[in-house]
């Protein structure tokens, strides 16, 4: 990353740029002019709030993620809530049972959008070594994923591989509507 | 049954500044000690020699696919990740079968490494690769070509269909 003094003058540069029709030239440079779609991106990305849905050996890995060692709070997803209101990210970390998924369904219902999903380990993508009648052989027949983590179960380095590819995404996003 | 028993607190416990206190002690002590985090994308393991990976294909010295599509992988898979459609090598050759086909479905991979314990080749091995998360299901079907990319050469010392 360039040092701070850097970052100014290359803003500096690309505001001279931009035609800002009245509004050019008219202040000095501690003005930065962005897209709504960018502002909207970053402050998503860089505050996803993962509702904590632990079901199985993969949520021990989860929070090993969001202990000091690997520490998640870096990308700034470790704020867990225990409510679906206050959560736009769902990490299904674990075996989900067919009795489970309609509360899944459920609780991804009740969360306020924009919502991503996160399918972490073989359980939650695909049943992984359960293909049985009890199991429900990945979540993607209910909610709609974002990001599948193989790994039985994930390091936690792959769940945070795994967060930045969903930032990836959710940067490419656009609240314009289609 | 539980019996709850209520402790009646003295004035100085009431404070809660002794509490406050002893938490602060263990945080300031904690400040000054050297950092525990990790900087994962920057900063990253260094892996045992037995760490289990994505398993991947190899490939010998002379750029022969090893495996020999015996399916000895695909029946000992707990989870039956392992997909193999064989293929009939013409005469002449000394190995008779080789894999058309072979896809590891990476999702329900395991990777408990049975598959590199069973091959009679040795052609199939679990790298030290971890970060495999992708946006689809299909995504994460490796096929061949891709698990011979991954897996690369490994020189083998014995090659025993040269001496056949």
């Amino acid at each position: 990353m360039a040092p701070p003094g850097e970052i100014g003058e290359q803003l500096l540069e690309r505001h001279e740029e931009v035609n800002l029709g009245l509004l050019d030239q008219r202040f000095g440079p501690n003005i930065v002019t962005t897209t709504l779609d960018k502002v909207f991106n970053w402050a998503r990305k860089s505050a996803l709030w993962p509702m904590s849905f632990g079901l199985a050996c993969c949520a021990i890995e989860m929070m090993a993620a969001v202990a000091s060692r690997y520490d998640i709070d870096r990308f700034g997803a470790g704020v867990y809530r225990a409510t679906p209101r206050q959560s736009d990210l769902m990490i299904v970390a674990g075996t989900v049972t067919e009795k489970m998924g309609p509360v899944l369904k459920r609780l991804y219902d009740q969360m306020p959008d924009p919502k991503w999903v996160i399918s972490m380990g073989a359980c939650a993508t695909c049943g992984g070594p359960f293909p049985t009648y009890s199991t429900m052989q990945g979540v993607d027949r209910i909610v709609p994923v974002d990001v599948y983590i193989p790994g039985c179960p994930p390091r936690p380095e792959a769940l945070l591989h795994g967060i930045l590819r969903l930032q990836d995404k959710i940067d490419k996003m656009t609240i314009a509507r289609r | 049954m539980a019996i709850v028993v209520d402790r009646k607190l003295g004035w100085f416990d009431r404070l809660y500044l002794p509490g406050i206190v002893r938490g602060m002690r263990v945080t300031l002590k904690h400040l000054f000690r050297r950092k525990f985090t990790m900087q994962y994308p920057e900063q990253r393991w260094t892996f045992p020699e037995g760490f289990r990976g994505v398993p991947a294909l190899v490939k010998d010295q002379e750029g022969r696919t090893k495996c020999v599509a015996c399916f000895l992988c695909q029946f000992v898979c707990p989870p039956k990740a392992i997909m193999i459609v064989p293929g009939e090598l013409p005469g002449g050759n000394k190995v008779e079968k080789y894999p058309k086909e072979f896809e590891i479905n990476m999702l329900r991979c395991i990777y408990c490494g049975m598959c590199e314990e069973v091959c009679p080749e040795q052609a199939i091995f679990l790298t030290k690769d971890y970060e495999v998360a992708g946006s689809s299901r299909t995504e994460l079907i490796f096929n061949k070509e891709k698990l011979l990319e991954i897996g690369g050469v490994r020189p083998d010392p014995i090659m025993k269909w040269a001496h056949k």
